[in-house]
């Protein structure tokens, strides 16, 4: 037999770990182990440990791919990166759709409009109204991150969201940024801010991935904490606080108005 | 220029794999994953339209984890909320035993060592691909190759005594 003939190095015995002879080859390495018990057991443990390898991180290569690492998602950050300045044009269509979303929430108590609500911005809202609920009764650890460290805040949060997040001046409702957290919500990555108003009222802006581009305002009550919630470009955005929907309103306004036009 | 979107999707399960195994924690994997894509992207119209995509990403995935993929550090040790163990329940008890045994053990050799282990043994890159990510001569990655299992397997034959020095 010529393969028996053909010596059978290091290089060879590495192909054979990893599958990759030909047939007469594979032959030729398997009559030479067959010869030599002691290679033999050696290159039996190194298959051995290379599927043990690959069976390890198989269920990591099936993980669906997280909202942050769709490629859409990064252009569109990257769009929003290089195109700021384009975001003057567009603030008269957002002002205009706020426009109309106002309106719309005006006619919320009709049930039929609520039963025409979109799924996604329920979810979104029940996240934001269960993140607020957990969150801002906190007294020792209401953040993560405060907001002396705010641009590290912002930094972090849009990292792990996929998308640049600011955080919006409430300034002139009485809402100052305490600061904010990272919170698993529906499929990915959840961000909190919170804010506190001098006499320690506090409203939060929460923002997860979420399925849909509709941007219409819903509406939801839960005990004494209300919550504005939409979607836009993928992403869902709530704002909650202890306050009445009338309170609410234009600080969700004003919420939308700042993401839009970023600062 | 063609839509980068449809070419790339497909081959992030993989590049996920690769940097969880380098970086070993989920967030910071996906943190390297998100840096990668976003630099080939930059560089996207760049690229030699003849070229291999997969190994391209592998490689910038490489270089940037080498280079101190500085975000996770930045980070700290905040992101452990959503942070599971990837291993398959369904594998069985002690398949996941020798399964955490192999890759505690990969993890414990040096960065070059365990991405040849990878490249080739996981991503199943050929020997000329694996050897072109990592910068080396096809003869340097077969010996490394081989220098690599060894070490891996006197890593593993010591067994517990490594791991529960590990543990504590």
């Amino acid at each position: 037999m010529i393969g028996e003939e053909v010596p059978v190095g290091e290089d060879e015995l590495q192909a054979y770990i990893d599958d990759r002879l030909d047939g007469p080859r594979r032959t030729a390495v398997e009559a030479h182990l067959a010869r030599h018990p002691e290679q033999r057991d050696r290159i039996t443990a190194e298959r051995r440990h290379r599927a043990a390898l690959r069976g390890q991180l198989q269920a990591k290569a099936a993980e669906p791919i997280p909202p942050r690492l769709r490629i859409t998602n990064i252009q569109a950050a990257r769009r929003q990166r290089a195109g700021r300045r384009g975001a003057l044009a567009a603030a008269g269509v957002a002002l205009f759709i706020v426009g109309a979303s106002a309106g719309w929430v005006a006619r919320e108590g009709v049930p039929a409009a609520t039963a025409t609500l979109p799924a996604p911005t329920i979810s979104v809202a029940k996240g934001a109204s269960a993140a607020f609920r957990t969150f801002v009764v906190e007294v020792a650890h209401p953040v993560e991150v405060g907001a002396t460290q705010e641009e590290h805040l912002l930094q972090w949060l849009s990292k792990r969201l996929g998308r640049k997040l600011v955080a919006p001046d409430l300034a002139r409702f009485g809402y100052r940024l305490i600061g904010g957290r990272l919170l698993p919500g529906g499929s990915g990555a959840a961000a909190q801010l919170m804010y506190e108003d001098a006499t320690g009222r506090r409203l939060t802006l929460y923002v997860s991935a979420a399925d849909g581009t509709e941007t219409a305002f819903r509406f939801q009550r839960d005990g004494d904490a209300s919550t504005f919630a939409w979607i836009d470009q993928g992403f869902g955005f709530a704002v909650t606080a202890m306050a009445t929907r009338d309170e609410l309103l234009p600080i969700a306004e004003a919420v939308y108005k700042g993401l839009t036009h970023r600062g | 220029m063609a839509d980068p979107a449809p070419l790339l999707e497909p081959l992030i399960p993989s590049l996920r794999r690769y940097a969880y195994a380098l970086v070993r924690e989920h967030a910071a994997a996906d943190d390297l994953v998100q840096d990668t894509l976003e630099r080939a992207l930059s560089r996207w119209s760049s690229r030699r339209p003849d070229g291999d995509l997969r190994a391209w990403l592998f490689a910038i995935l490489r270089n940037l984890h080498v280079g101190g993929h500085r975000q996770a550090q930045r980070r700290g040790a905040s992101v452990a909320i959503d942070d599971a163990d990837p291993a398959d329940p369904a594998a069985g008890p002690d398949a996941m035993l020798e399964a955490h045994d192999v890759l505690a053990a990969v993890d414990q050799l040096p960065e070059e060592q365990k991405s040849l282990l990878l490249l080739v043994g996981v991503e199943d890159f050929s020997y000329d691909e694996a050897a072109r990510i990592l910068g080396l001569p096809v003869g340097t990655v077969m010996s490394r190759l081989s220098r690599a299992r060894k070490r891996l397997r006197s890593i593993l034959e010591k067994g517990p005594v490594t791991l529960l020095r590990r543990v504590k």
